[in-house]
């Protein structure tokens, strides 16, 4: 069959019209099912505690040895943290370094007593700008806007460029599944928060699933008020009051990252 | 050749033999083994947390939907038709209602062949090993 350029020009010109048809058609197809049903709502419970930009400041005057570790107790009861001997795998969320180590830079050649022999404790800084959720290729590192630098661990490939990335050692990997070294009895276990499995990275969430329902974080709770936690960007807030009336310091200010964790030393 | 009856009846037992799979669809309709069992909890509620019929062709949708909203918008309350609130999570609501999973979720999902991975970090709060 030969074509005339005349016929061609006739079925490019229908087809065009065709074409242009695609929205009208759009509408037909998408009336009708779930039409008029009403759309579910999704909502913040109203308990939840809110802020601007959370953050904690921590007063080593007064922190003690067994202070730290119940910090670290607490924490890891409630988020199903499992305690690894071997220092390769071990996962920490919040844990007690030495001050040299959580200082560096800031250690002077005859530091007092009290500091040189006390655990400080450190954990995820939630940074205003998190070099770690810069580096997620998935987003799975992404920030709140409330500040909290927080993790999807359904996104979360384990590619380990957050761990990389963060120059506080805040992350931990999962090299062997929690489940087989958490208690063994699971009534020792919280029920109602996820494990995690082998092959995700994890952090400190600043207990956003109690913030969620209202309550503080749970190491503030355990720490006789040594840890103090609110908005920075609330003048009003008992962060700030501290703030105004301490001098503290910050892990690594000059790296940038903007940590939200202050020190009163 | 006066085999007849016997080949006869040896036909009728093979045919049913054979097509025992059949009868057994047709007639066995109490519980065959893929069907979910309601716990009794889900029995008094009467009703999930949309249609029946949506839940059954959509409930994965719905529990990638709550899991996006929780964790990445911060919301956790859930509200359709009936005007009930859920807390959106998996352990704590579906399994709270549907209280075993093993007669619940894994009846259906080992019958599809679907291995959901959920379970590798959501906690069965029943399952104790
Ligand atoms: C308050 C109790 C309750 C909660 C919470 C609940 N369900 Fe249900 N669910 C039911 C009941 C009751 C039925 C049976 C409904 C019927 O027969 O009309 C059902 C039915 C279902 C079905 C269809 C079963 C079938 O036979 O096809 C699925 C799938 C399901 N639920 C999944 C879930 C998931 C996933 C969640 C969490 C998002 C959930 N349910 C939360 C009570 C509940
Ligand atoms: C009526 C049978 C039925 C019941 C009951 C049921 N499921 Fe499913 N579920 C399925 C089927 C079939 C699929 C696979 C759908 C597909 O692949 O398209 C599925 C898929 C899923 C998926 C997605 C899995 C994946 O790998 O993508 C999740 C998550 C899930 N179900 C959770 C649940 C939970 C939780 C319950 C119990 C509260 C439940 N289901 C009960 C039939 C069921
Ligand atoms: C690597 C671990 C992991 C896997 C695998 C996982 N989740 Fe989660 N999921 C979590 C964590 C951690 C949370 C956060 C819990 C919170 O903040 O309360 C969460 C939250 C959720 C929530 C909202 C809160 C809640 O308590 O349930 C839903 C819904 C959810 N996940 C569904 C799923 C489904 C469906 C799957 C499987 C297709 C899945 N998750 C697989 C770790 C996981």
């Amino acid at each position: 069959m030969k074509n005339s350029r005349r016929s061609f020009l006739k079925i490019a010109g229908i087809s065009a019209i065709g074409f242009s048809m695609t929205p009208v058609v759009n509408v037909f197809a998408s009336s009708g099912q779930e039409g008029n049903k009403p759309e579910p709502s999704y909502s913040v419970n109203k308990k939840a505690l809110k802020a601007k930009r959370w953050g904690l400041v921590i007063d080593t005057r007064k922190l003690s040895e067994e202070i730290v570790e119940e910090l670290g107790k607490t924490c890891s009861k409630i988020h199903n943290i499992p305690e690894i001997k071997n220092k390769d795998h071990e996962i920490k969320w919040i844990w007690g370094e030495e001050f040299k180590h959580a200082f560096p830079g800031k250690e002077n050649e005859f530091l007092d007593e009290r500091m040189k022999h006390l655990s400080m404790p450190v954990l995820c800084n939630h940074c205003k700008d998190a070099p770690c959720v810069r580096v997620c290729p998935t987003k799975a590192t992404f920030k709140r806007p409330d500040g909290i630098v927080l993790m999807d661990f359904h996104r979360c490939i384990g590619c380990r460029f957050c761990m990389a990335a963060c120059p506080y050692g805040s992350r931990s990997f999962n090299f062997i599944d929690p489940r087989t070294v958490l208690p063994k009895d699971r009534k020792e276990w919280n029920l109602e928060f996820p494990t995690r499995m082998k092959g995700v990275v994890e952090k400190c969430n600043f207990c956003a699933e109690r913030l969620a329902v209202g309550k503080t974080p749970a190491c503030v709770e355990a720490s006789h008020g040594a840890l103090a936690f609110g908005d920075l960007e609330d003048p009003k807030s008992e962060v700030r009051k501290l703030l105004k009336s301490n001098y503290t310091i910050r892990r690594k200010p000059s790296l940038g990252t903007g940590p939200s964790v202050y020190y009163i030393v | 050749m006066n085999d007849k009856l016997k080949v006869i009846a040896g036909l009728i037992v093979f045919f049913a033999i054979f097509s025992y799979p059949f009868w057994n669809n047709i007639f066995n309709k109490e519980n065959p083994e893929h069907k979910p069992v309601l716990s009794a909890e889900a029995e008094k509620a009467k009703e999930c947390v949309r249609s029946k019929d949506y839940m059954t062709k959509e409930h994965m949708q719905l529990l990638d939907i709550w899991r996006d909203k929780v964790v990445r918008s911060g919301e956790r309350v859930y509200k359709y038709g009936n005007g009930k609130e859920y807390n959106m999570s998996l352990s704590n609501t579906c399994l709270g209602c549907h209280t075993s999973k093993a007669e619940f979720c894994d009846r259906c999902h080992d019958y599809a062949s679907v291995k959901p991975y959920c379970w590798d970090c959501h906690i069965d709060p029943k399952e104790n090993k």
